[in-house]
């Protein structure tokens, strides 16, 4: 009987451990498989360069760029709006109101809707309502609506992991309640809520569709220069190079080591995320 | 002695359920009052009322009054003065993940001092008068959270000095600290009481006995008993009162 | 660590040396009295008794009152309950002082029935002895303190000196009783002084070793 019961423990431990090693050999097997496929085109003229030669040789510069930009944006407009939204819904509104419940509800639909669809979303209102036309501006608020469920949530979460303790000691010290949230919770909730936005980063960094129609170019030799100019972006270009162009078999390979960039970009900033919170998990003592 | 504070036939609901049942009760200034009573008698609630920090919990409803220096600490006083006059000290030690500097300065700079020097100054006196500066005076940058449980329940003490309030009440201050830790406490509370007036509740019946001049027991929301500390405890006038202190219950 | 509670018990601690201090001198008085057949001086030590009573129930309340308050343990409780009994010897012995002091006034207005050799003897040896109690508790001397419980055998036989002396005076002269008993009873007084110094004395060695020594060998 106990020798029976300690089987199947071990039975369901060897499942447990059997699905996380699935998990590691699936990415273990696309870093592999883009890796192996991208790392020779990748040199120092790949990373500093624009394309040349009708897309089969050259670099990826602008790309680089490109998202650069449009992630930067993205996150300056999501970071204000989505804490002061969840410093509203975790420390102000009352839990039962009819707004906060909607506007919870809203917060984990937006998290729901397919990418493609924010793209027309963002060319209907930045692109053409707004004429902020096809550009850095429109693509960036695009993928900043986009984000902004992620940076909710994750700050609400971290709002709600600052203990009521500290609320209360500010509050008996005679604070108000925005002192309280600017000077008590804020600050311990802050690595929280930044972890948040590296992994919402991390996220925008790799989307195609919202920029597809609202930012994205498939080709330009020149660097942008104003928030109103068209960019190319890594994933774009991936897509662009896979399904556009006059010589398939020389852009492939670009392609593969273009995904490997944006692979490591991703990954990296995933890992400044981790790092991060780990740091600052290992701080707290509360 | 003079009073401080009156506690006038106070009622508290907590949405249906009645905590507080008629309450009326004086604290004297410079004495420290203890408060005792099984769990769950209201005596946390007790204290909460008297700096307002029940406010912060809804469909609170109260009747009757508390009246600091005369005057009631709903009508008169703006919740922050109040807070101000009456600090509080919690039953976990909960300082801020800052600097022992900034812990002590935080409610000096709630009350918009921002001159360095000042603050500085005040900071070193309260860890003083806290008796901790002796132990923390050569990094007063480190976190907070590096001091043991003992020292920073003390520098919660201090955080609460520090804003010059009238009163302070502790909220079962020394339920999580070891002997040591609380023998320290209760020192420290003895010298405190020559400057501020103390309310402390405990669950520590002993510790209410050494150092509290006045104990109020309070039973299921009911004062049952008010009196010198060595009246109640060599000759309870309530038998429930006896029954308490002498462990025939709760 | 510094300790509220031992302020407190150095108060007590002093408490008790006032009242030693003035059971000392109540015993001089008293004895005095008697040596110079003063009722005056035997007034006085009537009357000082009353203070000395309420010294005694200041320290009971005191002792009763740090135990509620303070749950000592140890030391702590050694020294609150033997400081308690203390105080309770004390007022035994003033309480006999007074005893002497109202043999005084039976004797006074004639003349002593013989020169005191014994009983001044024996005074100073009971003075003696309740000096020693109280300063080995004051320094918590166990040596001094176990010297005192010997002395009262000398006490006994200097009691029983003076019954011999003066119950043969009696058995020769019947009409001399009247003049001759108090004074036993006065050598009778000063061998309970004794006896409660030893008792003192013996509560010093429960204080400091946590041992007791009383009804040993005897």
């Amino acid at each position: 009987m106990k020798r029976n019961r300690l089987l199947i423990q071990k039975l369901w431990f060897s499942v447990l451990g059997l699905s996380g090693l699935i998990i590691a050999i699936i990415l273990f097997a696309l870093v592999f498989f883009v890796t192996t496929r991208g790392f020779r085109v990748i040199n120092w003229e790949f990373l500093t360069a624009a394309p040349k030669d009708g897309m089969t040789a050259g670099g990826i510069f602008p790309a680089i760029v490109g998202t650069f930009y449009l992630t930067l944006l993205a996150i300056a407009a999501a970071l204000p709006v989505g804490v002061i939204t969840a410093i509203y819904l975790n420390e102000y509104a009352d839990r039962d109101s009819r707004l906060v419940q909607v506007s919870r509800k809203a917060v984990n639909a937006l998290a729901g809707i397919p990418s493609v669809v924010f793209g027309l979303f963002g060319l209907a209102l930045f692109v053409n309502f707004l004429h902020f036309g096809v550009s850095i501006l429109s693509g960036g608020l695009t993928l900043a609506i986009m984000i902004l469920p992620v940076i909710i949530r994750s700050s609400e979460e971290a709002l709600s992991a600052v203990p009521f303790s500290f609320r209360e000691a500010s509050l008996a010290l005679g604070a108000s309640k925005w002192y309280t949230i600017r000077r008590a919770v804020l600050p311990t909730a802050l690595p929280g809520i930044f972890t948040g936005a590296i992994l919402g980063i991390g996220r925008v960094a790799g989307e195609t569709a919202p920029i597809m129609f609202t930012a994205a170019t498939f080709f330009t030799g020149r660097l942008p220069s104003s928030i109103r100019d068209e960019v190319m972006a890594l994933p774009y270009h991936i897509y662009g190079l896979m399904t556009e162009g006059t010589h398939p078999e020389q852009q492939a390979p670009i392609a593969y080591g273009t995904a490997l960039v944006l692979l490591v970009l991703v990954l990296g900033i995933d890992l400044i995320a981790i790092i991060w919170r780990y740091r600052s998990r290992k701080m707290k003592k509360w | 002695m003079k009073k401080i504070i009156e506690v006038k036939n106070l009622n508290l609901w907590f949405g249906e359920k009645h905590i507080l049942k008629n309450i009326s009760l004086d604290f004297e200034s410079n004495e420290i009052s203890a408060i005792i009573g099984p769990s769950g008698c209201g005596k946390s609630t007790l204290i909460r009322t008297l700096n307002r920090m029940n406010d912060l919990i809804p469909e609170t409803r109260i009747t009757g009054g508390v009246l600091l220096d005369g005057q009631d600490i709903r009508q008169e006083h703006d919740v922050v003065t109040l807070r101000t006059k009456v600090g509080m000290v919690f039953q976990r030690p909960n300082p801020f993940p800052k600097s022992i500097f900034e812990n002590v300065a935080y409610g000096l700079r709630v009350q918009g001092i921002s001159n360095r020097r000042e603050i500085a100054d005040r900071v070193e006196n309260t860890l003083k008068a806290a008796a901790l500066w002796d132990e923390v005076k050569g990094n007063l940058n480190q976190n907070a959270f590096q001091l043991s449980g003992g020292q920073q329940q003390r520098l919660c003490i201090a955080r609460a000095l520090a804003v010059k309030p009238e009163v302070i009440l502790f909220d079962e201050p020394c339920s999580a600290l070891d002997p040591i830790s609380t023998a320290r406490i209760e020192e420290l509370l003895l010298k405190l009481k020559i400057s501020y007036t103390i309310i402390i509740v405990t669950h520590n019946m002993q510790q209410a006995a050494r150092v509290a001049d006045k104990t109020a027991f309070l039973l299921m929301g009911e004062m049952i008993e008010v009196g010198a500390t060595s009246q109640i405890f060599k000759q309870p006038k309530d038998k429930r009162t006896e029954d308490y202190i002498t462990g025939r219950f709760g | 660590m510094e300790r509220h509670f031992d302020l407190e018990l150095a108060d007590l601690k002093k408490t008790l040396l006032t009242m030693s201090a003035m059971v000392e001198e109540t015993i001089n008085r008293a004895v005095s009295s008697l040596e110079k057949l003063s009722p005056e001086l035997a007034r006085e030590v009537i009357s000082a008794d009353e203070s000395i009573d309420r010294i005694e129930i200041a320290i009971d309340d005191k002792t009763f009152d740090l135990i509620i308050r303070h749950q000592p343990l140890a030391g702590d409780l050694r020294l609150i309950l033997m400081a308690g009994k203390i105080g309770t010897e004390l007022e035994r012995i003033a309480d006999l002082a007074v005893d002497i002091a109202q043999r005084t006034l039976k004797l006074a207005g004639q003349p002593l029935i013989k020169p005191l050799v014994d009983i001044p003897k024996l005074s100073s040896l009971a003075q003696q002895m309740v000096r020693d109690s109280i300063q080995s508790f004051v320094n918590l001397d166990v040596t001094l303190a176990r010297s005192i419980c010997k002395r009262d055998d000398e006490a006994d036989s200097l009691r029983d000196a003076v019954y011999r002396e003066l119950s043969e005076i009696v058995r020769r002269d019947g009409g001399l009783a009247d003049r001759a008993i108090p004074l036993i009873l006065v050598s009778r007084h000063l061998e309970r002084i004794c006896d409660h110094a030893t008792n003192i004395a013996e509560d010093v060695v429960f204080l400091v070793e946590a041992k007791f020594i009383k009804h040993c060998g005897k």
